[in-house]
C-alpha cells in the first residue's frame, strides 16, 4: 500500500515539536499596520495573485506545547532547520522501510512545508484557545450507522491490504473525484505535502479561486445572489460570497448528502454534510500576503465550532495543468493487481494486523 | 389536465399563426397597420461593425458565461442525425443531432493514413481503455471517459464556459468536468513540455480588438469530437475571439499539424452569451459517472 504522505510528514513534525524545550511565547502578532489593500477597477478589494498556503505549522498544537501558542524566534529557527533535515525526502538513512515511506521525493514535495507561519504559531487552529480540535460528539450509533462504520472499516482494510473489491474501496481523492477535504483539498484550504497552490482571479461580480490540484475553478459570486436550491447537491459545494469591508466572506452549502460518498466523506472531518457549516474569510494583509480564516461547525460532529487560520503567501511559481483521472494508473494497478492475486490463490484476510490510517 | 392541454393547444395555434404571419403566408388582417419592414437582418453568421464594451484597460470585455450552439461535439464536419450507440436502451436520449460543418470548406484536410485512423477512432469510440493497461494510443472517446476535453473541443462542448478576464491572465473555465485553462497574456516562455497538456499552453495577446490565443504543448490523446477527429502532439492552434455584439463572441481557430493534415485549416462558430437570470456554471463532475464503465470490469465477483 501507499503510505499516507501527509500523515508521515505530520508525525515527523510532531516528533520534532515534542523535542523542543518550552519557552516563553513571543506574542508578536503580524504587523497589519495601516496597509490598505488595492481595489479592482470596479471597486472590490483586489485579492488577485498566485498563492501558496503551505506551512509546517501543524493543524493542532502539540500537547507538549499546549501552553505555548507561539514560539520564540530562536525556537522557530531551530525547528525550521530541523525540519529541513528531518523532512528531507531524499535522505537514504533509516533502511528500506523509511526509504519507501519517502517515495514522494523533494522535487515532488512543497518546500513551504519546512517553514512555520510568519507569526510562529504552534497550531493553525486559533480557536478553541488550546489550539486543538474540539472533541467529537459522542452518541450511540444507530444500527444503520454502525453497519456503515463496519463496512467503511472493512473497505479501508481491503484498500490497505491491496485487495480492493472494487474502485469504491479507493477514496474520493484516489478516484480523482475531489481532493480529500482533510488533506488540503480546498475549503478548508489546509497545507498538504504537495500542491498548496491557488490563483485568485476577479471580474465584476465574481471571485474565482483556481486550485491547481484536480483543476478546480471555484467560482464565488459576490453579486448578492442566493444559494442553489437545497436539492441541488454537489461534491464541492455552492459558494456564495460577500464583502465585509476589505474581507471576502464565503459561505458554502449544498454538499452531497448521499450515504455512499466514500470513507473520507465530502466535507471536512467526515462531518454530516446536512448540518456542516463552513465560513471562510479572505483578507489581504500586505502586498504579498493574504489571511485565510475559516470557521467550521457541525453540531452532529464536534462539540463546538472551531477556527483555523492559514497564511497565504504570493509566489513566483505558476499554476500548471493537473491531470488526474487522465493519468490515474493507481486504479488499474490496484484493481488489476487484486484480481491477479486472487487468481494466484491469495485471499483477503479481514483479521490481518494492518497499519490503518 | 384538460385545461392545461387546452392552454398548450392555444399556444401552439398562436405560434403557428405567428410563424405564418412572419413568413407572410397569413395576412395579418387583424393586426394594426403593417409596420414597414425593418432594415434587412444581416446575413446569418455576420454582424455589422460593433464597438464592444471595454474593461478598465480599454480591452474588449469578454467576461461572462458563454456557450456554443453547434452540434460540433458530435462531429465537427457535416453529419446527419443518427441513433446513439445503445439506442435499444436510451432511445432518442442519446441520439446524435444533425449539424453542418464548422470547418471552413467543409472537410478536414487529412493525410490518407490519418483519415483511416479517424474511422478507426469512430469504430472504437465506446471501447474504452484505461490508464495503465498499456493500450497506446488509448481507446475510446476521451469525453466518454470524463477526461479534460482539450482545445478547441472544450469551446464547443454542449456545456457553458465562463471567461474571467484580467490584464495579465484570462481564465477560461468550463462546466464539463470543471476543466479550466489559464491564458497567460503577452507571455514569452514557450511550453515547458511537449505532448503533455489536454488544455494546452495558452498564451494570449490582443490584435486590435481580437483576443488571439496561441496554443502549444497539446497531447496526442485529445479528440476533436465523438466522430474520432483528432490531431497529434505536433499540433499548433491559434484561436481568435472577437466580440461581434453584446451577446455574441465569434470564435475562430486555425489548426496546423503537418503530421496529420495536408494544410492548416480553420473552424468558426459564435459563442452565445447565456442570459438567464443568475445563470452560473453548475457542477458536472463526471468521474463518478464513468467509474463503472471504466473499472466495473475489475470488480471482484461476489462468489469467493
Amino acid at each position: 500500500m501507499r503510505p499516507s504522505p501527509a500523515s508521515t510528514a505530520l508525525m515527523a513534525m510532531l516528533t520534532v515539536f515534542g523535542g523542543l524545550t518550552a519557552a516563553t511565547a513571543a506574542r508578536s502578532q503580524p504587523d497589519a499596520a495601516q496597509w490598505s489593500p488595492p481595489k479592482t477597477p470596479w471597486g472590490d478589494p483586489d485579492l488577485q495573485g498566485i498563492y501558496n498556503y503551505g506551512t509546517s505549522t501543524p493543524l493542532e498544537r502539540p500537547l507538549a506545547l499546549i501552553d505555548q501558542p507561539v514560539l520564540s524566534a530562536e525556537e522557530a529557527t531551530a525547528l525550521e532547520q530541523n525540519l529541513v533535515e528531518t523532512l528531507n525526502q531524499d535522505r537514504r538513512d533509516g533502511g528500506a522501510e523509511a526509504d519507501v515511506a519517502r517515495n514522494y521525493n523533494e522535487l515532488w514535495t512543497d518546500a513551504s512545508r519546512t517553514q512555520l507561519t510568519a507569526d510562529k504559531r504552534t497550531s493553525l487552529i486559533i480557536d478553541p484557545p488550546d489550539g486543538r480540535l474540539p472533541p467529537r460528539v459522542e452518541r450511540p450509533l444507530t444500527a444503520a450507522e454502525e453497519q456503515a462504520r463496519l463496512e467503511a472499516e472493512l473497505s479501508l482494510k481491503r484498500f490497505t491490504a491491496g485487495f480492493h473489491a472494487s474502485y469504491r474501496d479507493a477514496d474520493v481523492g484516489n478516484r480523482c473525484i475531489i481532493r480529500r477535504r482533510n488533506e488540503g483539498g480546498g475549503h478548508p484550504y489546509l497545507p498538504a505535502l504537495y500542491n498548496n497552490m491557488a490563483q485568485i482571479f476577479q471580474s465584476p461580480g465574481y471571485v474565482v479561486i483556481y486550485a491547481e490540484m484536480i483543476h478546480h475553478a471555484r467560482i464565488i459570486p459576490v453579486d448578492g445572489r442566493a444559494h442553489l436550491p437545497d436539492n441541488v447537491e454537489t461534491w464541492l459545494g455552492n459558494p456564495v460570497g460577500r464583502w465585509d469591508g476589505d474581507t471576502l466572506v464565503v459561505e458554502t452549502t449544498n454538499f452531497l448528502t448521499a450515504d455512499d460518498i466514500g470513507r473520507t466523506g465530502v466535507v471536512y472531518g467526515n462531518a454530516d454534510p446536512k448540518t456542516f457549516r463552513i465560513i471562510e474569510r479572505f483578507t489581504r494583509t500586505g502586498p504579498a500576503t493574504l489571511d485565510y480564516v475559516v470557521t467550521l461547525s457541525d453540531p452532529n460532529t464536534w462539540t463546538r465550532p472551531f477556527t483555523i487560520r492559514v497564511p497565504w503567501n504570493q509566489t513566483d511559481e505558476q499554476i500548471y495543468e493537473y491531470q488526474c483521472q487522465e493519468l490515474n494508473y493507481d486504479l488499474y494497478f490496484w484493481l488489476h493487481g487484486a484480481r491477479e492475486r486472487e487468481q494466484r490463490g491469495e485471499r483477503f484476510d479481514p483479521d490481518a494486523d494492518l497499519d490503518l490510517r | 389536465m384538460a385545461t392545461r392541454l387546452g392552454a398548450i393547444k392555444r399556444r401552439l395555434v398562436f405560434q403557428v399563426a405567428s410563424i405564418l404571419i412572419g413568413t407572410g403566408l397569413l395576412a395579418p388582417q387583424w393586426l394594426p397597420a403593417q409596420t414597414p419592414p425593418a432594415a434587412q437582418n444581416p446575413i446569418p453568421g455576420t454582424f455589422p461593425a460593433y464597438e464592444p464594451a471595454r474593461t478598465a484597460e480599454s480591452r474588449p470585455d469578454l467576461n461572462g458565461i458563454w456557450q456554443a450552439l453547434t452540434t460540433a461535439n458530435w462531429d465537427i464536419e457535416a453529419h446527419a442525425a443518427a441513433p446513439g450507440p445503445v439506442a435499444e436502451v436510451l432511445g432518442a436520449w442519446a441520439a446524435q443531432p444533425a449539424g453542418l460543418s464548422i470547418v471552413e470548406g467543409g472537410a478536414i484536410p487529412y493525410q490518407p493514413w490519418a483519415l483511416a485512423r479517424r474511422q478507426e477512432n469512430f469504430a472504437t469510440r465506446t471501447s474504452v481503455s484505461v490508464p495503465g493497461d498499456g493500450v497506446d494510443p488509448p481507446l475510446g472517446d476521451p469525453e466518454l471517459k470524463c477526461w479534460m476535453p482539450g482545445v478547441p473541443r472544450s469551446m464547443y462542448m454542449p456545456f457553458p464556459l465562463q471567461i474571467v478576464q484580467t490584464p495579465d491572465a484570462i481564465l477560461i473555465t468550463h462546466e464539463f468536468n470543471g476543466t479550466a485553462r489559464i491564458v497567460r497574456m503577452n507571455w514569452e516562455e514557450e511550453s515547458p513540455v511537449d505532448d503533455t497538456f489536454f488544455m494546452g499552453w495558452s498564451r494570449g495577446h490582443w490584435d486590435a480588438d481580437t483576443l488571439v490565443i496561441d496554443v502549444t504543448g497539446l497531447n496526442s490523446r485529445n479528440w476533436l469530437d465523438r466522430a474520432g477527429n483528432f490531431y497529434s502532439a505536433s499540433v499548433h492552434i491559434v484561436e481568435r475571439l472577437t466580440l461581434v455584439s453584446p451577446y455574441h463572441l465569434m470564435y475562430e481557430a486555425t489548426i496546423e499539424d503537418p503530421a496529420v493534415y495536408t494544410r492548416p485549416w480553420k473552424i468558426r462558430f459564435p459563442l452565445y452569451r447565456r442570459m438567464e437570470e443568475h445563470v452560473q456554471l453548475m457542477e458536472f463532475k463526471c468521474q463518478p459517472f464513468v467509474e463503472e464503465l471504466l473499472y466495473g470490469q475489475f470488480t471482484k465477483a461476489d462468489t469467493d
